[in-house]
């Protein structure tokens, strides 16, 4: 994409008046393949290219995109951006862009760099593996996709950058039957990195470890239902931060009052056990970015420390009202306007010992795996899923139980940190806000709430 | 005819020897307006198209199939697009079961699905209905402190899908909404609420009941309170209860079923449910928002009864689940956009309407939790084992009413024990955007987790 084109695009966006204006140009190849019962059911290839227009006059945003990259495709989308510039005063400023920052992915192997057949491989190793953890094995389901994002993203105010994301991730999900019914298991590896992230081990760790949570919970009993003490392992307990706090530390909700943490940046509203940072610097993470896709350079942003709200999470337009510096502003393709978004959100290490946490646990829930969650930013409620959980009784880890979600509300929830471990590692995860979905990570080590509402069968 | 299916009708032609091929085509173009403080604050508007191309080739031992799809529809693209396809087929596996759809002589209904006045309407009034939606909010109630999101949204879309084996069929649709999440404050606590309007054109939307029923559900929610754990027969409003019949309408996929991951596989002719439940699966019922007059290979869509006063009757089937179940096509070919291949599907779902109003339902049930809003429904609910476990706000049924509101709690059971435990169906249908319409339902037996 040529810099005239791109400014002349900027200066017809402006040309009704407007105080900012960007165009961001992105071309996304992605392939996938998907193993069922043994059989390579379909290979896909994608590839979509577009751009996207916003114009932001005072407090209103116009916004269109396009298929068209010609000059005068460009042009006719700045147009329509521009529409909501009523006054229609203004007229043409210039835009001056200067020497555009690129940022080379870290990949070391691209996907189009590896024959299909290799890809296939694996999938098909993973099968063998799920299968050989046992005959009550009876569904494996294994799939690969990868996608390789470029885009050039300039604005009004001369920034000019250029990305390119590739990410991979692999899944393994299996089903075991037994006389109780089906059980599920899940596995996913995903990075933001080329094919070196697959590797044998890691195909058949992933492969193993989704057969053997599919059959242990075959004897698994319903989970209880009320308050109790829950350690969560390593590692996908982030998903915890990333409901009960993350989303109500995003700069446009809190702009609305729409959350709970609003008014709140040094107050103490964790327990001093909790520091929460968000870092999109993670190299390989899947949440990792160089610049977000409004061409601010990631950053790693504390965002409670030792329990008190230090700061907020921030796209472009909303720091810049504040004074701020932004790194969270994501989109989910040139189709959508940018948001606040999380990058990778994590909890930094305690001084607890992973082992001693559950064994000072009398009686409790021992969450293994994480399946995903959801908050309500206004009223603090969230409930996250668990899909590998076992009971704990006199600070051992004893029976599997059903899945389930847990209940609880944000602000209170983080009060009730009491124990941290220093074996911390990171999750992937998609998280969806107001239709737009990105890959994000989470992660933590093994804690402890003294309670929270587990949302079982259990009488 | 329409343009969409002359090109496609073209693109057919490049079919090789030894190969056939699908093409499906979409295009369309949407609005988007969100009102903030009366003012807009987003305003996009959009046209898109694409292309999906899947390739198949018989071998020995069955068909393989490639894919590949584009975001637009100019000549490299779709030059680009084909090629991926062909190089993609040589990797898949020859399947027995893999087949493009051929026509089957069923007739699809005639659906006026697309209105005009989506596309003629203008731009100030479709702002003028967001701005004026946020009015009705925030005007309504004092106890409304703030309007997070108050909403105009429309489409028209239009698809065309053809394939060597014959198929062709082309379709066009529209719809505009208006939604509104409404936040409430007593001074002490703040509770949300949202309403919606849906129609096939801006005139059919109703912004009066969006921002009332945005209230109400915001404020009667204030105060709402954690009750003890209990054990109670669950109410669910429409708009939940829709939510609860399209998790049930996932199992009764044949995709689902031929892959082992339906708890109702091998179970059809039993009683999976209680008498009173009776699932259709009707696309052709234009009074169904998601209704359509060819599913995602190009079929006739079709009327098909699923569970029949609690006895499991059919599945519903694509060409590739039916083939490996040994039967035919439902007409039930789902395709998430150009991106996805078609898989088995239900798409219109409805449940017989019992007799009785809901205050009626509330009357019987006397006591239990009524649930207006449900949370982490993707992460607490496994369509595999059936276990169910999503956290709920609502409200108290004492004395055969509504009474105080609650919140932070879960309800929970599995998904087969909660249709044999269903005990009252209203009359109340809300047709609701989405795969199936609502209406209240009660469940007995439910575990409610608070404090």
């Amino acid at each position: 994409m040529e810099a005239d084109v791109l400014q002349s695009t900027l200066a017809q966006a402006m040309s009704r008046g407007g105080d900012f204006a960007e165009v961001f140009v992105e071309d996304r190849a992605t392939s996938s393949a998907m193993l069922d019962q043994r059989r390579v059911e379909e290979l896909s290839s994608g590839r979509d290219r577009g751009a996207g227009i916003r114009v932001v006059v005072g407090e209103t945003t116009g916004f269109a995109h396009t298929t068209d990259l010609s000059e005068k495709g460009l042009h006719a989308a700045a147009e329509a951006a521009a529409a909501v510039a009523r006054a229609g005063g203004g007229g043409v400023r210039e835009v001056v862009l200067g020497t555009r920052r690129d940022y080379p992915s870290p990949a070391r192997v691209e996907s189009g760099d590896v024959a299909k057949a290799k890809k296939i491989e694996l999938l098909l190793q993973a099968d063998d593996v799920a299968r050989s953890e046992g005959s009550s094995i009876t569904q494996v389901q294994v799939a690969l996709g990868d996608s390789t994002r470029r885009f050039v993203v300039a604005n009004s105010e001369g920034v000019f950058a250029s990305d390119h994301q590739v990410r991979t991730r692999f899944n393994v999900s299996c089903v075991a039957t037994g006389d109780t019914g089906m059980q599920t298991g899940y596995r996913p590896i995903a990075g933001t990195k080329g094919f070196e992230l697959l590797n044998p081990e890691a195909v058949e760790e992933a492969a193993r470890g989704a057969a053997r949570q599919a059959i242990t919970k075959l004897d698994a009993r319903p989970a209880p239902s009320g308050d109790l003490p829950v350690v969560l392992a390593s590692g996908s307990g982030g998903i915890l931060f990333h409901e009960a706090c993350g989303h109500g530390l995003e700069a446009d909700a809190i702009m609305k009052e729409a959350s709970v943490y609003a008014g709140k940046v040094g107050q103490q509203v964790a327990s001093p056990l909790v520091t929460l940072v968000d870092d999109g610097t993670v190299s390989g993470e899947w949440g990792y970015l160089a610049i977000d896709d409004e061409g601010h350079q990631s950053s790693r942003n504390v965002l409670i420390e030792n329990g008190v709200l230090t700061d907020y999470m921030w796209d472009y337009l909303r720091a810049r009202k504040d004074g701020r510096v932004s790194a969270n502003g994501r989109r989910q393709s040139y189709q959508y306007l940018p948001m606040v978004r999380m990058t990778n959100t994590y909890l930094l290490e305690g001084e607890a010992d992973a082992d001693e946490i559950v064994a000072q646990t009398p009686y409790g829930v021992y969450v293994a795996q994480l399946g995903g969650g959801q908050v309500n930013t206004a009223t603090g409620d969230f409930v996250f899923g668990m899909t590998a959980a076992f009971l704990i009784e006199d600070g051992k880890i004893t029976s599997p139980l059903r899945d389930c979600n847990l209940i609880g509300n944000g602000p209170e929830i983080l009060k009730r940190v009491d124990a941290v471990g220093r074996d911390s590692s990171m999750i992937p995860g998609t998280c969806g806000k107001d239709g737009q979905q990105v890959p994000v990570g989470c992660g933590q080590a093994t804690m402890r709430l003294s309670a929270i509402t587990i949302g079982g069968a259990a009488a | 005819m329409s343009q969409l299916l002359e090109q496609a009708d073209r693109l057919l032609e490049s079919a090789q020897g030894g190969e056939e091929i699908e093409i499906y085509l979409s295009q369309g173009a949407e609005t988007e307006v969100k009102a903030y403080q009366g003012e807009i604050e987003n305003l996009s508007t959009a046209n898109s198209s694409g292309i999906g191309i899947r390739v198949l080739r018989d071998g020995p031992a069955g068909a393989r199939v490639g894919t590949a799809w584009a975001g637009s529809l100019d000549d490299e693209s779709v030059r680009d697009a084909l090629r991926e396809a062909r190089d993609n087929v040589q990797f898949a596996s020859e399947d027995e079961y893999v087949a493009f759809a051929r026509p089957d002589g069923v007739v699809p209904v005639s659906l006026v699905l697309r209105d005009e006045s989506v596309v003629t309407t203008s731009i100030d009034d479709k702002i003028a209905m967001a701005i004026d939606l946020e009015r009705r909010v925030r005007g309504g109630d004092a106890r409304i402190r703030q309007v997070d999101s108050a909403n105009y949204s429309d489409y028209v879309a239009e698809a065309a899908i053809v394939s060597t084996m014959g198929i062709r069929a082309s379709y066009a649709r529209s719809g505009a909404y208006l939604s509104v999440e409404a936040i409430a404050s007593d001074g002490k606590d703040d509770q949300t609420g949202w309403g919606l309007s849906v129609g096939r054109a801006p005139r059919e939307l109703d912004g009066e009941k969006a921002a009332l029923d945005a209230i109400s559900r915001a404020t009667r929610m204030l105060g709402a309170v954690k009750p003890p754990s209990m054990k109670c027969t669950a109410v669910f409003d429409p708009r939940t209860a829709a939510t609860l019949l399209s998790i049930i309408g996932g199992a009764l996929s044949g995709d689902a079923v031929v892959r082992g991951r339906s708890f109702f596989a091998n179970r059809i002719g039993e009683m999976v449910a209680s008498s009173l439940f009776s699932v259709l699966d009707d696309p052709t019922d234009p009074r169904h928002f998601a209704a359509s007059s060819h599913d995602g290979e190009g079929l006739a869509c079709r009327r098909n009864l699923l569970i029949s006063d609690g006895r499991l009757q059919a599945f519903v089937y694509d060409t590739r689940s039916a083939r490996r179940a040994g039967t035919a096509s439902t007409g039930s070919a789902l395709r998430g956009g150009i991106a996805g291949s078609p898989s088995a599907g239900c798409r219109a779902l409805q449940l017989s309407p019992g007799s009785e109003d809901q205050a009626s339902i509330l009357k019987s049930v006397g006591y239990g939790v009524y649930v207006e809003s449900l949370m982490g429904v993707h992460s607490g609910v496994n369509c595999i084992s059936g276990d169910f476990s999503v956290g709920v706000t609502g409200l108290m049924i004492r004395d055969g009413q509504l009474a105080e509101p609650v919140r932070e709690i879960t309800v929970a059971s599995t998904l087969q024990r909660m249709l044999l435990d269903l005990s009252h169906v209203g009359n109340d249908v809300e047709w609701l955007p989405g795969s199936a319409a609502g209406q209240t339902l009660a469940i007995e037996e439910i575990a409610v987790s608070g404090s």
